[in-house]
């Protein structure tokens, strides 16, 4: 299946490529040599039954297993020609390219304005007038500007819910990095914000490499152009979105996409 | 009858809700009789002579307690200076950067001694460490003690409220490419600002009366002195001495300076609870 995954890739550019690919947790692997390409500029999304692997296949694109003693990766993830999972790779320099937005809304415990530049001035020294066109630009490219154009200095805890998960979504994209991570972004939201989001991953899509981890296949079906399907830590199958909820080629797929396990 | 049983169980309920009122009750007379002697007995101390005046000597007249509150205020001063960036960052060290390290095993090990270690043990030992070698008792070795019961206690609320932060909350902050020590001051120790805060001033507020480790650093000092390198007047060893003194008004003295310790422990912890309530964890 993966030569087949490479082939309908082949025409596209390729933003990350992952071959190999083992993780564990101490003596479990999570991971079982999985071998896959995700295309610059699309959407690939990951979708399996709760512990397949699909967010810690995700968690390895930013390295964030780096965090925690126990858990290791073997295998190559080319981004920019070079193995991120190299050690002499600098992590941070990493997680500046491929940002990541998680489960929960997680606003930093500060203004509006603050959330946007924190991740800015690690790695630029913008004047103020260019850090405020920034965090606008940013601010807009979450389609949230307009919500809090007028209390940029107010916490970013005031928010509601789904305007926080846009305030993630702007301040991971203020970074300008290359790749997004999405980690289940909308399974803690009402059904109105998570369209919004879904409406904003569509628009993103066009500027942004995009990767989503999601336990909710019409989601993934509505919003991917590429489909994972994950299964106790192997890749059972890559492909077109379309081709893959339409006409899967492997049973298990075909099984879990109509609800027979999962 | 299946009324029996209901009947037996509302029986049990008020005999439950007597015992425990009961004990309630206890607790609260307790508490309130001690106030209530301190005020009796105090406040007719707390005068301008109480808060101007040095304390007097044997024998003589009047006189207040205004060396003995400015020498306890100077070495508070200290003690919160010291052993809040200790605590705080050795907090730190323990929640985000320690894990599960041998270092900080040992570490949180010897802290959970240290937080119940009799005072006075800490008295000695800033005693034959400080002032048997380098010559005689002083405010700066007053607060070395002080400071010493008050670190772990920072250092403890400061590592438990830090574990309470979400891990999310953490990861996104990695995720942008920050270096831990920005993650670790900039968002986590900034998430939860309050209960640290808290944290320092119920340290404060435990060693605002403690006796037995100045009685062997501070001593005292019958004359005002701002000089930390001098033995130094405070409010728990005069309290001390006065009490058991045969004279009138050195008792009264007592009595207003136990009332004045009680009444900034009190205001210490109101300040904790106006704090704590707007805390900044409302995730």
């Amino acid at each position: 299946m993966m030569e087949s995954a490479t082939v309908e890739l082949g025409a596209l550019a390729i933003a990350l490529k992952v071959r190999n690919l083992n993780f564990f947790y101490g003596s479990f692997q999570g991971l079982k040599g999985i071998n896959l390409d995700i295309a610059h500029r699309h959407v690939t999304a990951f979708i399996g039954p709760s512990g397949c692997g699909k967010s810690t296949l995700l968690r390895t694109f930013n390295r964030m297993y780096d965090l925690y003693p126990g858990q290791r990766a073997e295998g190559e993830i080319l981004f920019q020609g070079k193995n991120l999972l190299d050690k002499k790779h600098d992590v941070n320099l990493v997680r500046a390219k491929i940002g990541m937005v998680f489960q929960t809304p997680t606003p930093f415990p500060m203004t509006i304005d603050d959330n946007l530049a924190f991740g800015v001035r690690l790695y630029e020294n913008l004047s103020k007038s260019e850090m405020d066109a920034r965090v606008e630009w940013a601010l807009k490219k979450g389609a949230l500007w307009n919500e809090v154009k007028d209390k940029l200095l107010q916490s970013g805890l005031s928010l509601s819910g789904g305007q926080q998960q846009r305030l993630c979504i702007a301040r991971t994209i203020a970074v300008k990095p290359e790749i997004v991570l999405f980690d289940e972004p909308t399974s803690a939201l009402d059904p109105i914000s998570t369209a919004k989001i879904e409406e904003l991953i569509n628009e993103l899509k066009h500027e942004y490499t995009i990767a989503i981890v999601t336990h909710n296949m019409q989601k993934a079906a509505r919003i991917s152009d590429f489909t994972a399907f994950m299964y106790l830590g192997d890749m059972v199958e890559f492909g077109k979105t379309d081709e893959l909820f339409v006409k899967p080629k492997v049973i298990k797929t075909e099984e879990y996409i109509t609800g027979r396990f999962g | 009858m299946a009324n029996t049983l209901y009947t037996r169980r509302v029986w049990t309920n008020r005999i439950g809700i007597l015992l425990s009122m009961f004990a309630m009750a206890f607790g609260l007379t307790a508490l309130l009789w001690i106030l209530w002697t301190l005020i009796s007995n105090g406040f007719a101390a707390l005068n301008g002579d109480f808060f101007t005046q040095d304390t007097p000597a044997p024998g003589s007249e009047g006189g207040g307690l205004s060396n003995a509150i400015v020498g306890s205020l100077l070495m508070l001063g200290v003690t919160t200076f010291v052993s809040t960036p200790i605590g705080i960052l050795a907090g730190i060290f323990l929640a985000e950067y320690g894990d599960r390290s041998r270092f900080a095993k040992i570490t949180r090990f010897i802290t959970d001694i240290m937080l119940s270690a009799p005072s006075i043990v800490i008295g000695l030992f800033v005693y034959a460490l400080a002032v048997a070698t380098l010559g005689g008792f002083s405010g700066w070795a007053g607060s070395a003690a002080l400071s010493l019961i008050a670190i772990p206690v920072v250092l403890r609320t400061t590592e438990n409220m830090l574990l309470l932060v979400p891990t999310a909350l953490r990861e996104a902050a990695f995720s942008l490419g920050a270096p831990r020590w920005k993650v670790s001051l900039d968002v986590t120790l900034r998430a939860v600002k309050s209960g640290v805060v808290t944290g320092v001033l119920l340290a404060i507020a435990r060693v605002t009366g403690e006796t037995a480790p100045l009685l062997f650093t501070a001593l005292n000092n019958q004359f005002m002195n701002l000089d930390m390198s001098q033995p130094m007047g405070n409010l728990p060893v005069v309290i001390y001495q006065f009490a058991m003194s045969p004279y009138e008004n050195w008792q009264q003295l007592a009595w207003g300076g136990a009332l004045l310790i009680a009444l900034m422990v009190l205001a210490i912890n109101i300040g904790t609870r106006i704090l704590f309530r707007q805390t900044d964890l409302k995730q």
